[in-house]
């Protein structure tokens, strides 16, 4: 933030006055270069999957490729029935001309004037260049979901992400409730229990886990993604963390008006914790959205890929369709960007208090 | 939710949104008032922590037991009771080397690679993301215009998908790449980077760090913001120098929170498999491949499926993850007790 003294400062000392001594250490240079690089570095790739995923397929293939989106303009042209990619020619004579390709012998490219199609030349291809317009291919976008069953991908990555929020936010508040409210026999070693849990990843146990997903029936069902991370003990370390905080004094007034227990969760300590749970919201939206290994496992009919899944099987491919793929990289991205866009603060302070992702 | 007169447009809207909610909260009421009827109030805690421990117990706990019971026995059948017990066959199997040094000699010589190229993986991106975010932590923590923007910038990736992470860098990294057309205009050659080993486990490193350094830069800045100002306020006046100051000051001071982050780190950084995998495919060759691909492979992507061996290597994983848990946990008291 500025100093409070800056804006009696005219620009130039302004520029170069850090901590008041009007002199430029040499930390002060390294710091702007490194956040000019950093800005580079990590929106840069971004930004260029953005520009590229506009290109046509022909686009893309270009070396060195081209910054914007560029699409080749093409002709009708009387006589020839599909539409003639245009280029700018150098004739022997040295004049130059816009004209349309008829087909390409070797390194000779046979053209065409549209304005006269009678009119054919033969031109070697180093003196003739595409002449090319701003283009957006938004068929990149349209075409998979339509074509390739993205939009059942998206589909199914949007339910496996609600439906498993929900599951979570539900089950994880009432064990955080159970365990921040009441004082009963085995509480310490159930949360020791907890706790123990987080030491468990899945890649630790993918085979029995596997085995259970198995037994149940449910491989190549969304439920195959959805419950195994339901329970997540860092939910439940995080609400009972703030519940523990919520004044007594509520709960022994609802007591005495009479409320049930299941009253005092969601009428009374609920509502006061949603905070707290949206934060694990944001977290479980997070890991649902981008969960890629354990879904690898259990999802192998395409038809209940998600998204990552999709994508990957999609980039695996022999032949590769950047056009698409780039697009539904998009596509991925954008639900992640939104969330991010609105709730910076409480997901970097919800990160920074809790240690965890 | 208290009814008055009039209710605004997104009040309505949030009442209308809500009442499923609460119609499924009251259904729930019906039941549950009736069991703390029978079993008073101190049967509800238990009420209450039942659906989260069973979702444990039948997804964590249970299948931790059956982990060790899978890596005791042979076959192709996943179902245990059709396995056949092979006592420590697996493990033997497994740890069976000439020369431990080289996995080449190994019986299960991809269960090596595996575990040398992790821990390749882990010591170089463990050391440079623990200091680019050290060093990205120290530059937001000092008097900068537009701060939040700033963190914003080095934080975002950590919210991507490895899938999207991956699909971002492998295509600047393709042979017609914009990298590789930034090489070409400088007069340099084309690289292929996913053909050279070197190159493929470089990027692997590098791309890993690109999407999990703002979650450690979070951290390490939440750190050095808790220390106290009148520390540098005070050496500012006795004319400290700044280097003097970092090394005196600010690095004991961050000490715990580095300990807390690099342990973290390690233990992110053993279990890699998301974004290499789709970056590289492991390859090639084996290069990339890790100890994570290495399970998966076995249990769930060759021919013959072995759970046996997939459960047996993942033990060994998980003993090498206890031990990092351990230390997190010393780490944490000590930031915890100061």
């Amino acid at each position: 933030m500025a100093d409070a003294t800056a804006h009696r400062r005219t620009i130039g000392t302004l520029l170069t006055a850090r901590r008041g001594r009007g002199k430029l250490h040499w930390t002060d240079i390294f710091t702007y270069l490194y956040l000019a690089f950093g800005i580079l570095l990590m929106f840069g790739p971004v930004v260029w999957l953005v520009l590229s995923s506009f290109k046509t397929p022909a686009g893309l293939l270009e070396f060195p490729p081209t910054l914007l989106p560029l699409g080749q303009i093409s002709a009708e042209v009387e006589g020839y029935d599909k539409p003639l990619p245009i280029f700018r020619a150098t004739l022997e004579d040295g004049t130059e001309m816009e004209l349309a390709q008829v087909r390409r012998i070797g390194i000779v490219s046979q053209m065409v004037d549209p304005a006269n199609p009678d009119q054919t030349y033969k031109v070697p291809i180093s003196n003739r260049t595409p002449v090319r317009e701003f283009r957006i291919a938004s068929e990149n976008y349209t075409e998979p979901l339509r074509k390739f069953n993205f939009g059942g991908y998206l589909w199914n990555s949007i339910i496996v992400t609600v439906v498993a929020t929900a599951i979570t936010l539900l089950i994880n508040s009432m064990a955080a409730y159970g365990l921040s409210i009441y004082e009963f026999k085995g509480r310490n070693a159930i949360m020791i229990f907890v706790i123990g849990t987080l030491m468990i990843p899945i890649t630790v146990i993918l085979v029995p886990v596997y085995l259970v997903v198995t037994s149940l029936d449910m491989v190549n069902s969304l439920w195959a993604v959805i419950l195994p991370g339901a329970a997540t003990p860092t939910g439940v370390f995080l609400l009972r963390q703030y519940m523990l905080t919520l004044p007594r004094d509520l709960i022994e007034a609802a007591r005495m008006d009479r409320a049930s227990e299941w009253q005092i969760y969601w009428r009374v300590v609920l509502p006061l914790a949603l905070p707290a749970i949206a934060v694990l919201a944001i977290f479980s939206i997070m890991w649902r959205w981008n969960d890629f290994l354990w879904p690898l496992i259990v999802l192998n009919r395409s038809e209940v890929y998600t998204l990552q899944l999709g994508l990957n099987a999609f980039q695996g491919e022999l032949d590769v369709q950047w056009h698409y793929i780039l697009a539904m990289t998009v596509v991925t991205l954008i639900p992640v960007v939104v969330v991010f866009g609105f709730l910076q603060r409480f997901i970097t302070t919800g990160i920074a208090s809790s240690g965890m992702k | 939710m208290s009814p008055k007169p009039s209710k605004t447009a997104s009040e309505q809207l949030q009442a209308i949104a809500a009442w499923p909610l609460q119609m499924f909260f009251r259904l729930l009421d019906i039941p549950l008032r009736g069991i703390q009827k029978m079993g008073g109030i101190g049967s509800m805690p238990y009420v209450f922590l039942l659906p989260n421990l069973a979702f444990f117990g039948m997804f964590v706990i249970i299948p931790l037991f059956i982990n060790f019971g899978f890596s005791l026995t042979g076959g192709t059948n996943l179902f245990l009771q059709d396995r056949v017990y092979v006592g420590g066959e697996q493990y033997s199997f497994l740890f069976k080397c000439e020369n431990y040094m080289v996995s080449a000699t190994c019986q299960e010589d991809r269960f090596w690679k595996g575990i040398f190229n992790t821990a390749i993986f882990v010591l170089f991106q463990v050391t440079f993301l623990v200091i680019f975010s050290l060093i990205t932590a120290i530059i937001l923590n000092r008097k900068i215009r537009a701060r939040g923007f700033f963190r914003a910038v080095f934080f975002f990736p950590v919210l991507l998908s490895p899938v999207v992470v991956a699909l971002i860098w492998k295509w600047i990294l393709l042979r017609d790449g914009i990298l590789n057309a930034f090489l070409v205009s400088l007069g340099l050659d084309k690289i292929l980077f996913f053909v050279s080993p070197e190159w493929a486990m470089f990027w692997a490193v590098f791309v890993s760090i690109w999407a999990h350094m703002g979650f450690y830069t979070l951290i390490l800045l939440a750190g050095l913001q808790a220390i106290p100002p009148d520390l540098y306020e005070a050496a500012e006046m006795d004319g400290t120098s700044k280097e003097r100051v970092f090394w005196r000051i600010t690095l004991p001071l961050l000490w715990p929170n580095m300990l807390v982050v690099i342990v973290l780190a390690l233990i992110k950084g053993v279990q890699i498999f998301d974004e290499v995998y789709v970056l590289t495919g492991g390859g090639p060759g084996t290069a990339t491949q890790f100890i994570v691909q290495y399970i998966y492979n076995t249990g769930f992507t060759n021919q013959v499926q072995n759970f046996g061996l997939a459960s047996a290597s993942s033990v060994v994983l998980g003993v090498v993850l206890f031990v990092l848990t351990m230390l997190q946990l010393a780490a944490t008291r000590r930031r915890n007790n100061g």
